[in-house]
């Protein structure tokens, strides 16, 4: 028996296949994941993400709190609700976890951490926060539900009244803000349009069920990953861990060496690693028949490397991964796949973005 | 519910068995298994002249969550793999008795009868598993 969101019951009687995720019991599937991939990318799906860890940072420097403690530059955030997708470094460049960080206002910034990675990034935080007098609180009190895919947003309004339905539609992208009890964010993990949106967790079931009956289709874990990867987004645990740093994971551009003056937890190993790279993180493109997988070992004209994410992609009805390989591999490489080479193109991720390949087959 | 068709034999690893005349089988996976797998996407079958050992791997199905080995319920030769799934692998979910088969098998004369449950004693061991 694992931990269970507000909506476990609503799974169930969706006829949801459970897994444990992460000592939480989630939905897999509803049926089938491919449709619900499909549903995503051709029309509006809705997934239940309450595991994922809301906390609310609070006190008068929390900016400065933040601008050492995350790669990414809360400096950018210039307008309240606007967020920022960054890495948590420890100090030698080693990935705690990657997250969205909102700046609300000058006291208070909101952060939406992965459900896995929870106690050790509260442990990390509070430790380091307590010498800029910053306040954590975690809302356990939230729900959190994605609605993803091109009507998504248009059929998450439909909800509201008027007035909030103009300003909902309004958001901009990677925007946030609060509307009555709910904190929307145009913001999700699909590479479609939508919104993400914490709200208190009594009410989940009733928005979910109010969704639904605007046409939005359940989807799982199943779809939740092949969207992202297809989108060429990150996982964490899979393409991101401690291990490694955010230059060798596909995530160089989330870390703001400029200016050159501010000090951030991890700087000095990702000014080192700058200077001499060894390894990127690139997409895979499988030419022969079969599936990459996490863990395969890739085969480059300039050394080995591995596959950290795999899987069959819906959209491009091919195999695709994310990989990482030496520095500079490109052209085709050479993937093992139970004891047989198979052919795999370095490609440039994303795969597939609202809706559409954006790699040539 | 899972479909478990009652002319059939099975297997513990939950692959059933279809006979055919002239000593051969025909087999595939269950209801049951291809509703645990999820959507399959690839199926890597052996080619027609492979001589097969019962219960060692000898096929592949892939859903798009894992890869899963399928086990040769008898000793014999492949006749026939089924050349449909190269391009429609969503035939085992559809149909896992019918359009969804897997490999034909001629099976080796002169030896021991290969040990397969009845659907009776595949429904208990569904049962049993549930538990």
């Amino acid at each position: 028996m694992g931990l269970k969101t507000p909506l476990y019951d609503t799974h169930v009687r969706e006829g949801a296949k459970i897994v444990d995720f992460g000592g939480w019991d989630m939905p897999l599937h509803y049926g089938s994941q491919i449709d619900e991939h499909h549903a995503v990318r051709a029309d509006a799906g809705l997934f239940d993400v309450s595991h994922m860890a809301v906390l609310d940072l609070g006190g008068a420097r929390v900016r400065e709190c933040l601008r050492f403690l995350l790669a990414n530059d809360v400096a950018k955030l210039k307008t309240p609700g606007k967020g920022l997708y960054s890495c948590l470094l420890r100090d030698d460049g080693g990935v705690i976890d990657d997250l969205i960080v909102y700046f609300m206002n000058e006291s208070w910034f909101r952060m939406i951490v992965n459900a896995g990675t929870r106690a050790k990034d509260l442990a990390w935080l509070v430790a380091k926060a307590a010498a800029f007098g910053v306040s954590i609180r975690e809302r356990r009190d939230l729900a959190m539900l994605a609605v993803q895919g091109p009507n998504a947003r248009a059929k998450t309004a439909s909800l509201l009244p008027a007035p909030q339905r103009d300003a909902v539609l309004a958001l901009g992208p990677f925007v946030a803000a609060e509307f009555g009890t709910w904190f929307l964010a145009r913001t999700g993990y699909t590479g479609e349009d939508g919104f993400e949106i914490a709200l208190p967790a009594g009410d989940a079931a009733a928005v979910w069920t109010a969704l639904r009956a605007a046409g939005v289709r359940p989807a799982g874990l199943g779809a939740r990953d092949t969207l992202r990867l297809e989108a060429g987004l990150s996982l964490y645990g899979n393409d991101l861990d401690e291990k490694h740093d955010p230059l060798s994971s596909g995530v160089a551009w989330t870390v703001a060496f400029e200016p050159a003056e501010r000090q951030f937890i991890g700087r000095g190993a990702l000014e080192r690693v700058r200077a001499a790279p060894r390894f990127e993180l690139v997409g895979l493109l499988l030419e022969d028949r079969g599936v990459l997988r996490s863990h395969q070992s890739v085969m480059t004209a300039l050394g080995p490397g591995e596959i950290t994410s795999g899987t069959f992609s819906p959209t491009l009805n091919r195999s695709i991964a994310l990989a990482r390989v030496p520095a500079g591999a490109q052209g085709v490489v050479q993937v093992e796949i139970r004891g047989k080479l198979l052919a795999a193109r370095v490609v440039k991720p994303p795969f597939v973005r609202h809706g559409k390949p954006l790699i040539s087959m | 519910m899972s479909d478990i068709p009652s002319e059939l034999q099975y297997t513990k690893s939950h692959e059933w068995v279809r006979s055919l005349p002239g000593n051969r089988v025909e087999v595939g996976i269950t209801d049951h298994a291809q509703a645990a797998l999820g959507d399959l996407v690839f199926v890597e079958v052996p080619e027609a002249g492979r001589r097969l050992t019962a219960g060692a791997a000898c096929a592949v199905v892939e859903s798009v969550k894992a890869a899963s080995d399928i086990y040769s319920p008898v000793n014999g030769t492949v006749v026939e793999s089924n050349a449909a799934l190269a391009s429609s692998p969503e035939l085992v979910n559809q149909a896992p008795y019918a359009g969804g088969w897997l490999i034909r098998i001629e099976i080796d004369s002169g030896g021991a009868a290969p040990q397969l449950l009845d659907a009776a004693e595949y429904a208990r061991l569904l049962a049993d598993e549930a538990q």
